[in-house]
């Protein structure tokens, strides 16, 4: 028996370490909306949504939700001195146009070369593109955070991937309920690894052949 | 000149069967005209083109609603046989057990889809509203969105050749608008409304409130008001 994996939460606040003061940010569904919770005190992160907004904060209180301001992910916002509305257009041009340091994107799949599939389950026969191969595209590093398997427990870090792609070769970091991947020319090296998680335990949830770092250890928060 | 219409219905009456229209929100009841949108039910235009970023999300999983009220999305206009094809970005629900209108009708083979990604989506409506017939953009390559088109070399780096959207008609939700048609939104609702305005033959737009040329301050209009050619209030 392996050990524990690490909850959505701490999968957030690992990939929160990421950013950097004064760092552009655009968050995803899911695990990725947890991580503007976490960032390390003294950084001030600007936070962008596809909804139209930059510089948003926390969410609204119960009872205080405005439906004119939202975020991608549908969550109310807390009004703030600086926030800005945009238009999608423009929403956009900021997303292609390069003005995105990190975006924080869900997937369901992940190849050794970075590919990125995270807008359909073939088996759906129908998917929502949504803003993620904007996204993916347009931001000047991108971090993955899933689960490091699917529910049926097949891994979700592969060789190929066989669901349809978001965007080629578009990964640079990839953070799990069990490892910290950096996505490199020579493929995917195994930074960190979860607390009692060898790196054998977790090559063998992972379809992609992994390159241990020399320094590898564990997740630390 | 007037741009004022006493009722939703009276705004929508000449909108004809094989219709193009552009609607939205984002995806949330905040920014979408729902006022217009049930005016259209009750008016019965069929064979309809909708470009929108979601097909009816708000009306089954609650995105972007208040607690307790119950949005009317465009799944209304599914919902009623009205609708041939839509043009969207997010047109599923994420929750697989709660499917749209617009998924069971597709799934039916009753409706068409034609699947962009949402920077494309409304970067082709901004195009349409300017004069710019196409634009190549990096968006989608290396993936399903260039079957069929032209992919070009600039820099080094490969881009997709995407075409404009235009529309016969848009309906669009604003905050505010003056009897000159002058808008100002209202946080997170101008989203696609802003871009939608600009791309349609003739737009209308439902408001919280109508007022006298002046009262919205000139530097905060956001729409000028040649894009909008029908206002009604809420």
């Amino acid at each position: 028996m392996v050990a524990e994996r690490l909850p959505r939460e701490v999968i957030a606040m690992r990939v929160a370490q990421e950013l950097q003061d004064g760092d552009v940010v655009n968050l995803g569904i899911g695990i990725p909306s947890l991580c503007s919770q976490f960032v390390p005190e003294g950084r001030t992160i600007f936070y962008h949504s596809e909804s139209g907004v930059l510089n948003y904060g926390p969410m609204a209180e119960e009872g205080e939700e405005d439906q004119d301001l939202i975020n991608a992910s549908g969550q109310f916002l807390a009004p703030m001195h600086g926030m800005s509305f945009f238009d999608s257009g423009s929403a956009f041009a900021m997303i292609r146009g390069g003005h995105i340091d990190v975006t924080v994107l869900g997937a369901l799949q992940v190849s050794r070369k970075g590919d990125l599939a995270n807008w359909m389950i073939p088996s759906r026969g129908i998917g929502n593109v949504g803003g993620a191969m904007d996204l993916a595209v347009g931001a000047k590093k991108v971090i993955v955070s899933m689960e490091h398997i699917d529910r049926e427990g097949n891994p979700k870090i592969v060789e190929e991937c066989n669901f349809p792609l978001t965007c080629p070769a578009c990964v640079d970091m990839i953070v799990t309920d069990i490892a910290v991947i950096s996505v490199q020319r020579e493929g995917l090296i195994l930074k960190e690894t979860a607390p009692g998680w060898s790196v054998e335990d977790v090559q063998a949830e992972t379809d992609a052949k992994l390159i241990i770092a020399p320094d590898v250890g564990n997740i630390s928060l | 000149m007037n741009k004022v219409y006493s009722s939703f219905s009276e705004a929508v009456a000449d909108i004809p069967d094989s219709a193009t229209l552009m609607i939205d929100g984002f995806a949330g009841p905040g920014g979408t005209s729902q006022n217009l949108i049930r005016a259209l039910r009750d008016q019965g235009a069929r064979d309809l083109t909708i470009i929108s970023n979601t097909a009816g999300l708000a009306s089954v999983i609650g995105f972007g609603t208040i607690p307790g009220q119950k949005p009317i999305d465009i799944g209304i206009l599914v919902d009623n046989g009205q609708v041939a094809k839509v043009i969207a970005s997010f047109p599923v629900s994420p929750s697989p057990s709660r499917p749209t209108s617009f998924e069971k009708a597709y799934q039916r083979g009753e409706i068409e889809l034609e699947l962009v990604p949402q920077g494309t989506l409304a970067e082709r409506i901004r195009a349409g509203g300017a004069g710019i017939p196409a634009f190549f953009t990096p968006t989608g390559i290396g993936t399903f969105v260039t079957d069929g088109k032209e992919v070009r070399v600039f820099e080094g780096k490969e881009y997709v050749l995407e075409s404009a959207l235009k529309a016969d008609y848009a309906l669009i939700r604003g905050h505010k608008a003056d009897t000159m048609g002058n808008l100002s939104f209202r946080g997170t609702s101008m989203n696609f409304n802003g871009v939608m305005v600009t791309a349609a033959t003739v737009s209308i737009v439902e408001v919280d409130k109508i007022v006298n040329v002046g009262e919205i301050d000139s530097y905060r209009i956001d729409t000028p008001g040649l894009y909008v050619n029908r206002i009604v209030e809420v």
